[in-house]
């Protein structure tokens, strides 16, 4: 299928990509990656009539850190941070959730900030920007703003970025202390897409007391969403497998679940619950195995 | 009417210049503007992975992008592999161990695995598998396919290819059977 007529614009600073978006309102597009836009497009589900093309900005590409925090630039692809040195070591979760995402094609062209953007309700990385206690950067006419992750995921397709904003950068706090975390998905057999995928991270003192835990999960229902009930019940807790089990009965609290063909609202409910357990239980190994042992130093 | 774009793109190692709308599909302007039909269509919708080629050193899925993205940028199809009659080490892995039926989604997978040798000369059989993932074959269930990998790996690894230096070792791969000369490569 061929995709709608459009004007293309291919800024190379932010300020220029505002202003375009600005100009042209409702009727442009960010094209990032392009990977869930050109489909929509040459499927004429969607059809702007202007597309700002980000990708020759250079200062939105690349994972920076100082001190305690990663900032991830809104083109960096996914194959990027499934790549980075830094990040396996100090946010493992990245780059293991970025070996699940679509396929080493999609990998190579998607981007991170357009999959945040997107707000997929089936995307991997707003559980994992959610769990991660992301700040989201969005620049707009009257200068910039920053969201954190937790009001970022406004609905179904729909995040905070407004017409006429672009986000340039995600920054991510580095969690000090014996800190394990570990993203598991349920991937949909033919598209990739989560099914049910979950985020979770576990800060550790002896014995497996659990000073702090942080639970998203994303494909389940219209958004990504924090599962604060089971947070709440593994606080402060001493945590194996039976702990972490029954506070994953109510990891679903609070998601509006969704039901397809594939997957029943009932099937997905049981998913977070199996899925919730299997992501503690393999952030718990991985705080017990120092998986993030550059963090720990930082205690 | 939308505007058209000037753009500049090397593909095989010829430069490209062109007028082109800015909806023209990268895939469409390797076909139909440039006339490299090796690279095909299959699913329109992303995921098949029959249009892989190469992008500046990655493998992408040339139906997802717009060809004034590609402005500025080296791409490589599966025209640019062979080099005077003589076939690329994935090409001759494909032909020896039957990696091929109906052989739609070859030019595709070969560019994939391309990518994939790129970054690991030496890749398992789950990595080779995992690497693939974004190519769909409905004809070979993929065994042959991986077997093929795994022989160029094996020929690329014993003839130390410097990159696409591989013209060298007379007599080791057969030569091209059919079709026009490859496009040279500079």
């Amino acid at each position: 299928m061929i995709p709608g007529q459009f004007d293309y614009h291919a800024p190379t600073t932010v300020q220029e990509a505002v202003q375009l978006l600005q100009e042209h309102g409702d009727e442009a597009k960010v094209l990032a990656g392009g990977h869930s836009l050109v489909p929509l497009m040459r499927l004429r589900l969607a059809a702007p009539s202007v597309l700002v093309d980000i990708n020759r900005i250079p200062e939105l590409r690349g994972i920076n850190r100082t001190n305690g925090t990663v900032t991830i630039g809104a083109t960096t692809t996914h194959a990027t941070i499934e790549r980075s040195e830094v990040l396996k070591r100090v946010l493992p979760m990245l780059p293991a959730a970025a070996t699940v995402i679509g396929d080493p094609m999609v990998r190579n062209r998607g981007t991170f900030g357009g999959s945040l953007a997107h707000a997929d309700p089936a995307g991997d990385w707003p559980a994992v920007a959610l769990a991660l206690n992301a700040e989201m950067r969005i620049v707009g006419p009257d200068g910039e703003r920053t969201v954190p992750a937790g009001e970022f995921f406004v609905d179904l397709l729909t995040s905070a970025v407004e017409p006429g904003e672009l986000l340039t950068h995600v920054s991510i706090p580095v969690p000090g202390g014996n800190v394990g975390m570990s993203y598991q998905k349920f991937g949909h057999p033919a598209s990739g897409y989560a099914v049910t995928g979950v985020a979770a991270i576990v800060t550790l003192y002896e014995n497996n007391y659990c000073l702090d835990c942080s639970i998203a999960i994303t494909g389940a229902g219209t958004k990504a969403t924090r599962a604060t009930e089971t947070e709440n019940a593994l606080r402060n807790q001493t945590l194996d497998e039976a702990t972490m089990a029954q506070a994953a009965e109510q990891a679903g609290t609070g998601i509006d679940f969704l039901g397809d063909i594939y997957a029943s609202e009932e099937y997905r409910q049981q998913l977070v619950k199996v899925y919730t357990k299997r992501a503690l239980l393999a952030a718990l190994h991985a705080a017990n195995e120092g998986q993030s042992a550059e963090a720990q130093k930082t205690l | 009417m939308a505007t058209t774009h000037p753009i500049t793109v090397t593909v095989n190692g010829k430069t490209h210049h062109n007028e082109v709308e800015p909806r023209l599909l990268l895939v469409h302007y390797i076909r139909d503007t440039l006339g490299l039909t090796g690279t095909h269509i299959g699913c329109n919708t992303s995921q098949c992975g029959a249009c892989t080629i190469i992008l500046d050193g990655e493998a992408v899925k040339s139906c997802t992008l717009f060809a004034v993205q590609a402005n500025g940028s080296e791409a490589l199809t599966i025209e640019g592999l062979a080099h005077d009659g003589q076939l690329h080490p994935l090409q001759q892995g494909f032909w020896e161990e039957h990696g091929l039926q109906c052989g739609y989604c070859t030019p595709g997978m070969i560019m994939s695995a391309y990518d994939l040798l790129q970054h690991n000369p030496d890749p398992s059989e789950p990595e080779i598998r995992h690497a693939l993932e974004g190519n769909l074959c409905r004809c070979t269930g993929y065994q042959n396919i991986v077997k093929s990998v795994q022989h160029a790996a094996r020929l690329m690894k014993s003839e130390s290819l410097p990159d696409q230096g591989y013209e060298t070792q007379e007599g080791h791969r057969p030569a091209l059977v059919e079709g026009p000369e490859a496009v040279p490569s500079s």
